[in-house]
């Protein structure tokens, strides 16, 4: 347990070269990583914050736009259910319309129809009853003095 | 595990052999081993050895954290030794107000390899004494903190930067002043002046012993605390088989003293410099 210098001398310079190492190499790397981890986790957590704020932020803007989204379709599916009515109706109506004109068309077409048959005949029986008078009386009726006896039972027809 | 003592002499020997240092010396133009008793000019080999070997073994691994640092992602030990960093440092900044790039990196020096010398005391205390023995070293004691010599050179390490500090912050004359004019201010006019000198120079004697103190006990402090716990490992060591369950306790309480004196040194040290460059 004796003092030498030996001893006292190497531990100070030992201890001056450690320490002179510890302060150039080990600590301001070490201190400045530290530093930065602080730093980061400081900011990420601010981070999570502000997005925190904007999730809820964004939630009611989405509500609000569901909402509205909501309200449009409603809307649109009043209009569209009146537009159907409508079509509706208009189809009925013209419909009933058409089937009047044509069944007015038809009538009409029946109705010439069956004159012009009626003429024809007429005519026919007409000449068939000349043609029969003729061939029974065959010698005095001249068709021109008999023409409105004829007439008169066409007519009759 | 007495056998050794047994050789010659009984655990007296023993003991002494244990706490005796490798120690180099030149006697006369030659360099003479371990017959050094009381020459001033002798080195302890073991001491210095076992020292640089710790220092050596603090700086490589704290080093190989330093140079690959990343603050994403940490390896285990980065974070062991972030953790360490970052203990010393709070340390400092709740002690040293100023600015210093010095005090902090000391501080984390002085703890981790006080404590990786106190450390050696948990070695048991036969192994490489045994070891060194066997290839012809005699002694070898291998607790660096329990050799004056290792923590009284820290101390004055401590003791000038001290006063290196106090220069640098306050002057010379604050210096001499804060040696002389406390903690009694000296009368500066009036019939009283007669006394100054006088009560200065009680002021400097008052001052220069609680001055030198702080190397002192500082030093004495952490060696007297190793020597005994070494000192009591010894004497474990001699009582034979129950030593085992003897050594593991006086190791675990061991292990406490070895942490705490570490963290005394180096907190000291930073109370130490960070008074020393307050201004009043």
């Amino acid at each position: 347990m004796d003092i030498n210098i030996g001893t006292l001398a190497g531990q100070t310079i030992a201890m001056i070269v450690f320490v002179w190492f510890c302060m150039k190499y080990i600590w301001p790397p070490i201190l400045t990583a530290i530093e930065e981890r602080q730093e980061k986790i400081a900011e990420g957590l601010a981070a999570a914050e502000s997005g925190q704020e904007k999730l809820v932020e964004a939630e009611a803007e989405a509500e609000s736009i569901i909402a509205e989204a909501k309200r449009q379709a409603s809307t649109i599916l009043d209009q569209a259910n009146a537009r159907a009515n409508e079509i509706v109706a208009d189809g009925k109506n013209d419909g009933v319309k058409e089937r009047e004109r044509q069944l007015t068309a038809a009538k009409a077409e029946i109705e010439q129809e069956t004159n012009r048959a009626r003429e024809e005949l007429r005519g026919q029986v007409s000449a068939i009853a000349i043609a029969g008078a003729q061939k029974i009386l065959e010698r005095e009726i001249d068709d021109a003095s008999h023409q409105d006896i004829l007439g008169k039972l066409a007519k009759q027809l | 595990m007495a056998a050794e003592g047994g050789q010659d002499g009984g655990s007296g020997y023993y003991i002494q052999h244990h706490l005796q240092n490798l120690q180099v010396c030149r006697v006369e133009g030659e360099w003479v081993w371990n017959d050094c008793a009381g020459n001033f000019w002798a080195m302890n080999v073991d001491s210095m050895f076992w020292s640089v070997l710790l220092g050596l073994i603090f700086l490589v691994s704290f080093r190989s954290v330093a140079k690959k640092t990343s603050a994403d992602k940490p390896s285990r030990w980065q974070a062991v030794v972030e953790m360490i960093v970052e203990f010393v440092d709070s340390s400092v900044k709740d002690t040293f107000h100023g600015k210093s790039k010095l005090i902090a990196p000391l501080g984390l020096t002085i703890f981790v390899w006080v404590f990786l010398m106190n450390l050696m005391d948990l070695i048991p205390v036969d192994w490489i004494p045994g070891l060194s023995y066997l290839i012809g070293i005699e002694y070898m004691k291998i607790v660096p903190t329990t050799d004056v010599n290792i923590t009284f050179a820290m101390a004055i390490s401590v003791f000038i930067l001290i006063i290196f500090y106090t220069i640098k912050n306050k002057g010379i004359t604050g210096f001499i002043g804060e040696l002389t004019m406390h903690p009694i201010a000296p009368p500066t006019k009036g019939a009283g002046i007669i006394a100054a000198p006088l009560i200065i120079a009680f002021n400097f004697i008052l001052e220069s012993v609680a001055l030198l103190a702080k190397p002192l006990s500082l030093s004495l402090r952490l060696f007297g605390n190793m020597f005994a716990g070494e000192l009591i490992f010894i004497l474990i060591a001699l009582i034979g088989w129950f030593q085992l369950p003897l050594h593991f306790g006086w190791a675990v309480f061991h292990i406490l003293v070895v942490t705490l004196q570490a963290f005394i040194f180096m907190m000291l040290t930073i109370v130490y410099l960070s008074l020393a460059s307050e201004k009043h």
